[in-house]
């Protein structure tokens, strides 16, 4: 994002002599434009003037010649000798520019430069240095680092130069202890990525004077000579993106015997640096300087080189070009090119992407002598695909795509020449070319009173009027309260009425703006739903139970399948797949949150934590691979509701799950005893208590051992049923996962499909029953039955053989062994009866007891004495 | 000697004095118990000289009757009183044999923990079902047209590009500017919910969607790739600026207390316009009061009231999403976003069930 310097800012607009960085950013917040950061000065003194005493050249073994210099670096800084006299330091220097009589930049002992660089004296080439005479590089004031920084060509006026004295202070002189402020531009205001429009904006926050450049840079402008000017021009442009031309000003001035070679300014240079930029030559120099200062991206073209007419045109099927930065790129026939026509084939021959990156063909050399100047305005999108399709974003396509002022172009140009002409002896040409097809921009019909309706501020008609003209507008008053505005030539954001209006309350401030509270209509439905509702119960339950809430990533990859035994080639064609993921083996979305889960769980194992058990409630992504492609839809109109129906048919099933998976102890171990290690019956008692916190109806369905999920103990998963839908899982982990992923030996987990378990709920009131008060029978009954009866299908039994008068049946104990027989195991019930309406006789319990057993016989059950 | 029983008055006051003094400096109920037995038991000269009264003369047994009622009475007294010291000092040896160190550690099955975030986003909810908003929820997995193309980030967007969008891949097809995909992206932000939400319920509407969105930033102390945010929309007629001031400082005051409020500055969003940052005064921020970026904000943008069919001359609206790990980082001092998103118990359980 751009950088604002205090020093090139001033030229706009008058800013208060002791303005800091920080009021500077305070000042421009105030109307929008953001502070990223102020960068401070990475570079500590002392820095100081000095100058060579004596450089004596020293040969040296490795064939180098260095230089043992005095440098006379002022009272405060310099040697004293055994006498007590002050006298001029010791440096080594091996610069090659280094020569007596200098003035030179000298960086002291306690000096810090960037990349932490501390200068401290040291001994070499057989003498102590007190110090170190910089390059540009060295201070980062530029990219030169051939020799060190002479400051009689360091950018001083001659009176400057000979008024420096030994020991001046230069991180002063030179700029750097300066700060800068880099700001944040939203995507709306492309003027504010030039020294023009944030000048505008301070005035806008601030009142101060401000003087629009461009006014008297287009004035100075010559007259266009129309299309066939300093060269001819032709737009072509047969594939117009949404009906708008891919060019519509092309502006093109000749500046010529330019003198190859010729110095940019050391102000610019420094200009330059400190906004991040290269020096280059000065014909770039001065395209980049103009481009930072006005807006206006600027492109210059070695002339000789270049064959009329410049075509600008849209690529051909299989067109290449090599860009700038080396590399070859396959044009799109959506691609704007600027051309130029060799041998009399108009626009055969590519210069470079219409405002994105220039091609190795006709820029400007060091010997170039006659320039091409291009200003040229292009369509926003058009540049944006480019810069997106390449992968280019380039200064000048960052502008272009926000909008680049569409009567820039003379003013830039004229700038640009006329630093030519100054810097590199040039002669600027006085017939430009002027290709100018802008459209005029329809202007805003606008009512005063919506400032009123969508900001809520009361303002009178004049204030309004008179924001809109300090933003640039032009306002015509139809009386009534409704004026017709038209937008600045840089303001292509400005096109509906709430963008004046926003431009209306900033400019007021929004701290203008009343308070108040609006009243939601108390109709429907009100407050959280049921499903929102159950949800936390769930999470609650969880918590309470003991367990710890985590929110994972839901990230996978194939790691993670082979940890949980899954085939990954025949997961990963079913699991949404990210086409950037940050981790490359990660790339899929999970399908089971236990995965993700499990994860957390071993960063928890590895932290050295044990009895690790954890939950997290959230969305699972289930693709279909038949999915529907999902349509591309215009905004700002409302689909139809087919077209709705087919933008949700081709999204995955998102439902929300709830699972968890305990490690370790089931309790904590302490002075109470040792506590018990975890295994499947914690994992179905957290299944039983969900389900009993939000009133759902669920039993267990225990697969065969060959049925199970891989990811399960064959012997302990059981199916979360409800409504005859399988909806979860529950049991232990497989202990080739636990192996997997450094678990405990029988870790217990569970995981629920929530959206289906909530669908089960009929979410009434409970319907209470009657309590008798006659008194309850109780009886206690054991069966012998096979090992594949569960405990399940047995109550399910006695609750039918019991009927209406069962009150409670409660599992009071399991055995197996020798008594009960091979393959068999005991159940014993304590069971209660109570009658509604009488007390139950002897004779009534022995028929409920034979039914009972009835019942259970038809399971192979048996009765034991 | 029983047929020869006399009654001796001076004789049986004396028994039961003993008696009585032998009770005084009993201690255990065994003694109690031999006592009563040897002074009162039928054996005893109490019972003797009660025996004795029908020997004697008339006049005789009626002071005689009167002082035996009192040596019982005296007995008695004496007896009942002693019982109930070395009972209560009996069951106040037993219970001191039972105390026990009541400030051990109990912890069979202590509490888990909620997740901060969690608890924290059910806290901002409960605000917006305060003021009567619904709670509503949208896909994570989200169509391009509901992340961007409803909300004004038209294909060619330079913000589009902005916004650091995972992009699922999918039954490919070719998006409005001819770039091929899938249409489809994790919603980068809430506000994917806006038009969902307009077109699922009409107008008036006043919804808060809470959330999970994605961004493909790298995990660091202030970034997260996967994060939480709540969005706030009210679409009525009539409602402005003021009406969005109105709830930001509500809810400022809500999860920051009663000193907090918020200050609006001017920026952009494709979907609202006027838009805004929204600038948080925190009261409790290290090293003194003051703003910190809290969110952004803005009335609804014309274009995405007409993307849910609404006419925006007749319908306002306004838009916030707040980020809730910054909330909760602001709230709770939390200074790397690491603890927030790596799952170890010992972060949440400082939370246990709240935040």
């Amino acid at each position: 994002m751009p950088m604002v310097d205090i020093d090139w800012l001033r030229e706009h607009v008058e800013l208060p002599q002791d303005l800091t960085y920080e009021q500077l950013a305070k000042d421009l917040v105030r109307v929008g434009l953001e502070e990223e950061e102020i960068h401070q000065s990475q570079l500590t003194g002392p820095i100081v003037v000095g100058y060579v005493v004596d450089a004596t050249p020293e040969p040296q073994k490795n064939g180098k010649t260095i230089n043992w210099c005095h440098i006379d670096v002022g009272d405060k800084y310099n040697d004293v000798d055994e006498n007590g006299n002050k006298v001029p330091r010791g440096i080594i220097c091996g610069a090659p520019n280094m020569a007596a009589g200098e003035k030179v930049v000298v960086t002291l002992p306690g000096a810090v430069l960037p990349g932490d660089f501390r200068i401290e004296p040291r001994k070499t080439y057989g003498h102590i240095s007190e110090g170190m005479c910089a390059s540009e590089r060295e201070l980062g004031l530029g990219d030169s680092h051939a020799g060190i920084i002479l400051l009689r060509d360091y950018g001083f006026s001659e009176e400057e130069y000979e008024n420096l004295k030994p020991g001046d202070d230069l991180m002063h002189l030179l700029h750097l202890d300066q700060p800068l402020l880099e700001i944040n531009v939203t995507p709306d205001r492309g003027y504010a990525f030039s020294y023009r429009g944030v000048a505008r904006e301070y005035f806008d926050s601030t009142g101060a004077k401000f003087t629009d450049p461009v006014t008297e840079l287009t004035a100075q402008a010559p007259e266009s000579a129309g299309t066939n000017g300093d060269i001819e021009v032709i737009i072509n442009d047969e594939a117009p993106i949404h009906g708008v031309p891919g060019c519509d000003r092309f502006y093109a001035r000749a500046v010529r015997n330019y003198v190859p070679g010729s110095k940019t300014p050391n102000w610019m240079r420094r200009r330059l640096s400190r906004a991040g930029m290269r020096s280059l030559s000065l014909p770039v120099d001065v395209t980049n300087y103009v481009m930072l200062d006005l807006g206006q991206p600027l492109h210059a073209y070695d002339l000789d080189k270049i064959e009329a007419p410049i075509v600008v045109r849209r690529a051909k099927a299989g067109e290449k070009l090599t860009t700038l930065d080396g590399k070859e790129r396959d044009l799109s026939t959506e691609d704007l090119l600027i051309t130029d026509s060799p041998n009399g084939e108009q626009g055969s021959r590519v210069l470079g992407i219409a405002g994105v990156m220039g091609g190795l063909y006709g820029e400007v050399t060091a010997e170039t002598k006659n320039i091409l100047i291009e200003a040229a305005h292009f369509d926003q999108v058009s540049i944006a695909r480019s810069a997106r399709r390449h992968k280019l974003p380039s200064e000048a396509s960052r502008r272009f795509e926000r909008g680049v002022d569409t009567q820039l172009q003379p003013a830039a140009a004229q700038m640009a020449a006329d630093m030519l002409v100054r810097f590199g002896q040039a002669e600027a040409s006085l017939t430009p070319t002027d290709i100018n097809n802008v459209a005029a921009r329809p202007a805003i019909s606008f009512k005063t009173s919506e400032v009123a309706r969508v900001a809520g501020l009361d303002l009178t008609d004049d204030v309004i009027v008179a924001k809109l003209e300090a933003v640039g507008c032009k306002v015509t008053d139809e009386g009534n309260g409704n004026l017709l505005v038209e937008a600045p030539t840089w303001r292509p954001d400005l096109t509906m009425p709430c963008d004046l209006v926003e431009e209306v309350a900033r400019l007021v401030g929004y701290d203008e703006i009343p308070t108040r509270v609006p009243s939601a209509p108390v109709e429907g439905h009100v407050g959280l739903t049921v499903p929102q509702l159950r949800k936390r119960q769930i999470a609650d339950e969880l918590a309470e139970y003991g367990l710890v809430e985590v929110l994972t990533y839901p990230f996978v990859g194939d790691a993670d399948f082979k940890a949980f035994q899954y085939d990954a080639e025949k997961v990963a064609p079913v699991s949404v797949q990210i086409v950037n993921p940050l981790a490359g083996d990660r790339p899929y979305l999970r399908r089971s949150i236990l995965l993700t889960l499990a994860q957390t769980v071993q960063r928890n194992i590895h932290r050295g934590i044990e009895n690790v058990s954890l939950y997290e409630l959230g969305h699972v992504y289930l693709w279909d691979p038949q999915a529907p492609a999902i349509p591309a839809l215009p905004g700002g109109v409302r689909p139809t509701d087919e077209q709705i129906a087919a933008l949700n048919a081709g999204l995955p099933d998102q439902p929300m799950h709830v699972a968890g998976i305990m490690t370790g102890k089931a309790e904590h171990d302490g002075w109470l005893g040792d506590a018990r290690a975890v295994d499947w019956t914690d994992a179905v008692e957290a299944v039983h208590r969900i389900a009993d916190r939000i009133g759902a109806k669920i039993a267990l369905e225990q697969p065969k051992a060959d049925d199970a999920p891989a990811q399960w103990h064959p012997g302990r998963v059981a199916y979360v049923v409800a409504d005859g839908k399988k909806l979860g899982l529950v049991g232990e982990l497989h202990p080739k996962v636990n192996e997997a992923l450094g678990f405990p030996a029988h870790s217990a987990a569970f995981e629920l499909d929530l959206t289906a378990l909530f669908e089960t709920l009929n979410n009434k009131p409970v319907q209470a029953k009657p309590i008798s008060t006659f008194p309850p029978v109780k009886q206690d009954l054991a069966f012998t039955v096979s090992d594949d009866v569960t405990a399940e299908q047995l109550r399910e039994a006695i609750e039918r053989g019991a009927g209406d008068m069962l009150e409670s049946i409660d599992l009071f104990d399991v055995f197996t062994g020798e008594q009960v027989g091979e393959g068999m195991k005991s159940l014993a019930y304590a069971v209660t009866f109570r009658a509604a309406d009488k007390t139950l006789t002897g004779d009534d319990s022995e028929a409920l007891r034979e039914r009972i057993v009835a019942e259970a016989a038809k399971l192979g059950a048996q009765l034991r004495a | 000697m029983a047929e020869q029983m006399s009654f001796d008055a001076e004789a049986v006051t004396a028994a039961v004095a003993e008696g009585i003094e032998k009770i005084n400096h009993a201690s255990t109920m065994e003694e109690l118990k031999a006592i009563k037995s040897q002074y009162a038991g039928a054996q005893s000269a109490m019972t003797m000289a009660s025996k004795a009264i029908g020997g004697l003369d008339k006049p005789q047994k009626k002071d005689a009757g009167k002082l035996m009622g009192k040596l019982r009475a005296d007995f008695g007294r004496a007896y009942g009183k002693k019982e109930a010291a070395v009972k209560a000092a009996e069951e106040a040896a037993a219970l001191a044999a039972e105390t026990v160190d009541m400030t051990l550690p109990v912890e069979r099955k202590p509490l888990g923990a909620r997740h901060p975030l969690a608890k924290l986003m059910e806290d901002v909810e409960d605000f917006f079902v305060g003021m009567g908003w619904q709670i509503s929820d949208g896909p994570e997995v989200e169509t391009e047209w509901f992340d961007f193309d409803a909300l004004n980030f038209g294909p060619d967007h330079p913000a589009r590009q902005m916004q650091d969008t995972f992009y699922v891949k999918g039954n490919q097809t070719k998006d409005a500017a001819g770039f091929v995909g899938s249409n489809m992206v994790l919603r980068t932000q809430t506000s994917s919910d806006q038009v969902r939400g307009l077109i699922k319920n009409g107008v008036p509407l006043y919804i808060a969607c809470p959330g999970r969105v994605f961004r493909t930033d790298e995990l660091d102390a202030t970034h997260t790739p996967v994060f939480h945010q709540i969005e706030a929309l009210a679409v009525d007629k009539g409602l402005t600026m003021a009406d969005l001031k109105g709830v930001l400082d509500k809810l400022a005051v809500a999860m920051f207390g009663p000193d907090a409020h918020t200050r609006l500055r001017p920026s952009y969003f494709p979907f609202t316009e006027p838009s805004a940052e929204l600038d948080l005064w925190f009261p409790d921020k290290k090293g003194g009061p003051g703003w910190l970026e809290w969110g952004g904000c803005g009335m609804v943008n014309p274009n995405v009231l007409r993307s849910a069919g609404l006419d925006p001359d007749e319908y306002t609206g306004f838009a916030f999403g707040v980020g809730v790990e910054r909330t909760l980082l602001l709230r709770s001092d939390i200074n790397d976003m690491h603890d927030l998103v790596e799952g170890d118990v010992r972060f949440s359980e400082q939370f246990v069930m709240g935040e």
